[in-house]
């Protein structure tokens, strides 16, 4: 049986008297790429910061990279890379720099880092830029630098927030191509996204819905149950019921 | 530590390549150490006077000549009805009318006494207060000194009358010049500024962009991110604050009478706490606008409050309990005593030890506020 890298048991969060996370129970299995999907509002965001260490549980057990939501934040932390649709590189610095400080945060050493900020830059095409500030980039050269500066520790695990938020459908694409490449050496992905052409990119695909997952399975077998020509439809079938507004 | 000397290097970065930053750091302690001591003066000066001299004797004239001499005077007209001379008042023309009675000298020789009538213009207290003070210090010189000479010739002192004398001696700025009294306090608006504001700010920032939420997936510890915050902005201090002293040394002749070395104890321990300050402005604020706002309201609070302008001995009984609550009070108060008087660690431990119970305080609860998980 393949590993599992994150493993939720009836996890649940509420604020006051209100569920943003209800009793999710889900595994993602090491080196799959994990579509979360949801409306705004459906408790992805929270879910996603219990399993990143930003935020504790009210109920339920989770476990990510082996380490306990609970008690082993800073392990989670140390073995996970994360990257936001609010872009979260310095635009004061410069590529390089950018590079640098992430994998010194995650404890690289200078030398493992300028060996592996110079094999990225070659990857990237970016040796003209390497010495721009990151402000001067176009969007979707800085999401794509900032989901490689994610993964430059080589974590076991990534979490993508909507990584392609107001990217052009070329530099989505590309985006993708980055992400299967760093599936295929073993990082799992865990991504959530609004694109349900995305979706149909993914291994397996969850549908959160009111705090709830609705659906849980690969896409192929999500469109085969609910009848539909493509994923937008499953989404639509299940996210209509949603009673909670969106925010 | 090593994951600190990351953080450090990228705060460096962003700091010096902000240009602004940069310049301000140099031009703000020079520009506002040449500026400040100039504009926030309380000396009163050129105050003019209106003049209804009903007596037209040689003792007015010469009275009248002493006061113009002084320097802190202008006649600025001689009428001859009191209700002409406040309409200079009303234009704004002159501050005091000063009104001779007729038979002046005569009555001043021949009973040794003479009212002489000050109406002031009070819309500005300080002003008028010190003014009249002045004036009134002018005219009872004028009728003690020499002039008087004529008016003893007629009413001799009796002889074994005692007569006290006091006379001033100025220390610690002998000419008293308001200069002496302002530079140090200038000192302390500059660490405040930059502990107070610059930090919060700075961290706020983090906030806004989102930076932080970045920063709080990495295993960046809470205790290293905060050093790594503080760190930059405290030697930042340190720095203005040489500059601080060089500028008042070149510019004003401002040298320490204390020993440097406790100037620099009182200001790194005083940045601590105005750091930790910041630090907490910015764990109550979630963008710039709000911690300028919180910042800026407590430190107008801190600044009026902390005797930098106006003597916190002569505040009411609440305002000094207040007063001694800020850090910035007790600092004003060293740098003041360390600089001018050259006191020593001797004199000013207490108010050390209030300055580590402020950085203390104001640094832990910073630090219980900020959590990287909620």
């Amino acid at each position: 049986m393949a590993e599992q890298v994150i493993v939720c048991k009836e996890l649940t969060k509420r604020f006051g008297d209100f569920y943003a996370v209800n009793n999710i129970t889900f595994e993602v299995t090491k080196g799959e790429i994990f579509g979360f999907l949801g409306a705004n509002g459906a408790g992805k965001t929270t879910a996603m910061r219990i399993l990143c260490g930003l935020s504790f549980p009210t109920s339920g057990t989770a476990t990510v990279a082996g380490f306990d939501v609970y008690h082993q934040q800073d392990q989670i932390k140390r073995n996970i890379g994360y990257m936001s649709q609010k872009f979260s590189l310095y635009e004061n610095l410069t590529v390089l720099e950018n590079i640098e400080f992430y994998g010194g945060v995650y404890g690289l050493s200078r030398q493992v880092i300028k060996e592996r900020s110079n094999e990225l830059i070659r990857t990237l095409g970016l040796e003209r830029e390497a010495k721009k500030l990151v402000g001067e980039l176009p969007l979707g050269w800085k999401q794509k630098l900032a989901f490689s500066v994610a993964i430059f520790h080589r974590p076991q695990i990534v979490f993508l927030d909507e990584p392609t938020g107001g990217v052009d459908p070329v530099t989505r694409r590309q985006f993708w191509d980055m992400i299967y490449e760093a599936a295929a050496t073993g990082i799992t992905v865990f991504v959530t996204t609004h694109y349900m052409d995305e979706a149909e990119y993914c291994n397996r695909v969850t549908i959160m819905v009111d705090g709830k997952i609705e659906a849980l399975d690969a896409p192929q077998a999500l469109k085969q149950r609910f009848q539909a020509e493509n994923m937008e439809e499953v989404f639509y079938q299940l996210a209509r019921s949603a009673k909670r507004s969106s925010d | 530590m090593k994951k600190l000397g990351f953080l450090l290097q990228k705060e460096f970065r962003q700091i010096l390549r902000d240009r602004i930053i940069l310049v301000m750091i140099f031009a703000m302690p020079t520009i506002q150490l040449i500026i400040l001591p100039l504009a926030a003066n309380f000396e009163v000066k050129d105050i003019k006077v209106v003049v209804v001299d009903h007596d037209h004797s040689t003792l007015t004239q010469r009275m009248l000549g002493k006061l113009g001499a002084s320097g802190y005077f202008r006649i600025t007209g001689a009428v001859s009805s009191y209700q002409e001379a406040l309409h200079y008042v009303e234009r704004n023309d002159a501050d005091v009318v000063l009104e001779i009675p007729v038979d002046f000298e005569r009555n001043l020789v021949r009973e040794g006494r003479q009212q002489v009538s000050l109406s002031i213009d009070a819309i500005n207290g300080a002003r008028a207060s010190i003014g009249g003070a002045y004036l009134n210090s002018i005219i009872a010189d004028f009728s003690q000194g020499t002039d008087l000479d004529i008016v003893r010739a007629a009413h001799p002192v009796p002889a074994g009358m005692p007569v006290i004398n006091v006379t001033y001696n100025t220390w610690y700025n002998p000419r008293e010049q308001y200069k002496y009294y302002m530079v140090p306090g200038i000192f302390v608006l500059l660490l405040t500024l930059i502990g107070g504001f610059m930090s919060a700010l700075n961290i706020v920032k983090e906030k806004e962009i989102g930076t932080i939420e970045q920063i709080n997936v990495t295993p960046i510890r809470k205790w290293e991110f905060i050093s790594g915050k503080l760190i930059p902005f405290w030697l930042m201090g340190l720095i203005i604050f040489t500059i601080g002293l060089l500028v008042a040394w070149v510019v004003y002749g401002i040298v320490s009478v204390g020993p440097l070395w406790l100037l620099y104890l009182f200001a790194a321990v005083y940045l601590v706490a105005l750091l930790g300050f910041g630090l907490l402005i910015s764990t109550y604020s979630a963008n710039q606008v709000q911690a300028m706002f919180l910042a800026f309201f407590f430190m107008l609070i801190f600044m009026l409050m902390s005797g930098l302008f106006t003597a916190t001995e002569s505040m009411p009984g609440w305002a000094r309990t207040i007063s001694a609550l800020t850090p910035v009070t007790h600092f004003v108060k060293v740098i003041r005593m360390v600089m001018l008087k050259g006191s020593g660690f001797a004199d000013v431990q207490l108010e050390f030890l209030y300055e580590i119970a402020f950085a203390l305080v104001l640094n832990a609860w910073a630090v219980f506020n900020y959590r990287k998980t909620s």
